[in-house]
């Protein structure tokens, strides 16, 4: 069986629970010596910095040692190698490999060659999945549930692939969405038609602010990039619009969160920062916990291995 | 038997593709592997057509493709008629249909889909097979498979 992971969008409810239950075991105990004695690859074929220090952070505390590379450059790729040519080499030597690509549908093939699990940290805009997964994750933590969630996607719904994923994910668990975002980044049809086939409720709104907020209990930003948008002028119009500023706050609910997949630009005005409901810096530290377990059950380690492990590090 | 007809030699025994769009049938040819093909092929390009104005007719002689072979004309031209041919008579008219997987036959129109830039086959779901609504197996980009360029 293989047991890689290349999407979230195929996982039922139960092993999305499964995997939270798993990742609150190493949010308790995080230092273990589980994976002591095996090696773990992680091939950045595109520079992801965070993404890689999580990663390669989980398999340490986990007892594992880390090979691999962060930077393409120095890479044979750069002298004509293919894709699969790398990674029956890497197979080779390693127990598992996390794999970042700037190519959509490599973590697939990836996947379909090499004898080894992958996990995927990223495959171009398609998807990645550790990053849902630690917001499902955070969501769960904060909340204390994933059911009949309000939740708010705000800033770049267009190219924004954690959005999407997140969107996906959550149809196990009767969310409602609310869009906002400038015309020019708006959700895609196509994930608006994902919603209506998977009765997930959702409404779209022009403004941002306090009253439109104050019935989050999720508030997911992103970075609205300059990049993206074809009419500068445009982007000069709305870029302030979508800043998300302390006295935006005042009729949230308390137990309302703010996350962010992380860089922040200033899309959230560091005055929140100190406020309660900013919790983007726990969701990145949640990375770990939950790149431990997508660690261990690609390995094939289950929740009760996991519970009964006489390795923890106190 | 019509005049029209005679243009082309009756066969014998094989198979005949009829009502082929004059525009596709270098593609038919190709996705048959026509070219490699050492039995007697007789082809028909820009004969007249009552349903079509013109259109392209192939015989191929002594020769039975199965229903995989054949669905994968469905990809460019899907209402094609199929005769198979004993003894002179058509025993047999065939539909093609577009079958729920496509394996090498059409690209991926992502530049950034990973068939694009690696030496392997592309591979396709047929999500709407009414629309003619394709997925890539690989970077999840959904395609119209009448825009869909042959690999």
């Amino acid at each position: 069986m293989n047991r890689s992971l290349v999407t979230l969008a195929d996982h039922s409810r139960e092993k999305i629970e499964y995997l939270i239950r798993m990742a609150q075991e190493f949010e308790q105990h995080p230092n273990r010596l589980l994976l002591q004695g095996r090696v773990v690859a992680t091939l950045f074929f595109e520079p992801s910095t965070r993404t890689r220090l999580s990663f390669e952070t989980a398999a340490n505390r986990l007892g594992a040692r880390v090979i691999g590379f962060a930077d393409p450059k120095v890479t044979s790729g750069t002298k004509g190698e293919t894709l699969k040519d790398t990674i029956l080499m890497v197979s080779n030597y390693v127990d598992i490999i996390v794999m970042r690509h700037y190519l959509e549908g490599a973590a697939r093939y990836a996947s379909e060659i090499a004898p080894v699990p992958i996990i995927n940290a990223g495959d171009g805009a398609n998807q990645h999945p550790s990053q849902t997964m630690l917001d499902l994750y955070t969501i769960y933590q904060t909340q204390g549930t994933l059911e009949n969630l309000q939740i708010y996607l705000v800033g770049d719904l267009k190219y924004g692939r954690t959005v999407h994923s997140l969107l996906m994910a959550m149809r196990h668990f009767n969310p409602t969405f609310h869009f906002i975002a400038p015309d020019e980044l708006a959700m895609p049809e196509t994930y608006k038609t994902y919603c209506r086939q998977y009765n997930i409720r959702y409404e779209e709104h022009q403004d941002f602010d306090a009253d439109v907020i104050s019935g989050a209990d999720i508030l997911y930003m992103t970075r609205v990039q300059k990049e993206r948008f074809s009419d500068l002028m445009e982007y000069e119009r709305v870029k302030d619009r979508y800043l998300l500023k302390l006295d935006m706050l005042s009729h949230a609910k308390d137990t309302m969160r703010i996350l962010h997949p992380l860089p922040r630009v200033n899309e959230i005005e560091y005055a929140i920062d100190d406020d309660p409901h900013a919790y983007y810096f726990q969701q990145a530290r949640n990375g770990l916990f939950v790149r431990q377990a997508l660690i261990c059950d690609a390995l094939g380690i289950s929740l009760e291995q996991v519970k009964n492990d006489k390795t923890i590090i106190l | 038997m019509k005049r029209q007809e005679l243009i082309v030699s009756a066969l014998d025994h094989g198979t005949v593709i009829d009502h082929i769009p004059c525009d596709r049938l270098f593609d038919v040819i190709d996705l048959l592997h026509l070219r490699q093909m050492t039995s007697k092929v007789t082809i028909g390009f820009n004969l007249k057509s009552h349903k079509m104005g013109t259109k392209s007719i192939i015989k191929i002689a002594d020769r039975f493709f199965t229903d995989a072979e054949l669905n994968q004309l469905s990809v460019v031209t899907p209402n094609v008629s199929l005769s198979i041919i004993r003894d002179y008579e058509v025993v047999e008219k065939k539909q093609v249909c577009l079958p729920d997987e496509l394996r090498g036959i059409i690209r991926c129109n992502n530049p950034n889909c990973i068939t694009n830039n690696e030496p392997m086959a592309t591979f396709f779901h047929v999500i709407d097979k009414e629309q003619g609504a394709v997925r890539c197996h690989y970077c999840n980009h959904e395609q119209d498979i009448h825009q869909a360029k042959l690999v």
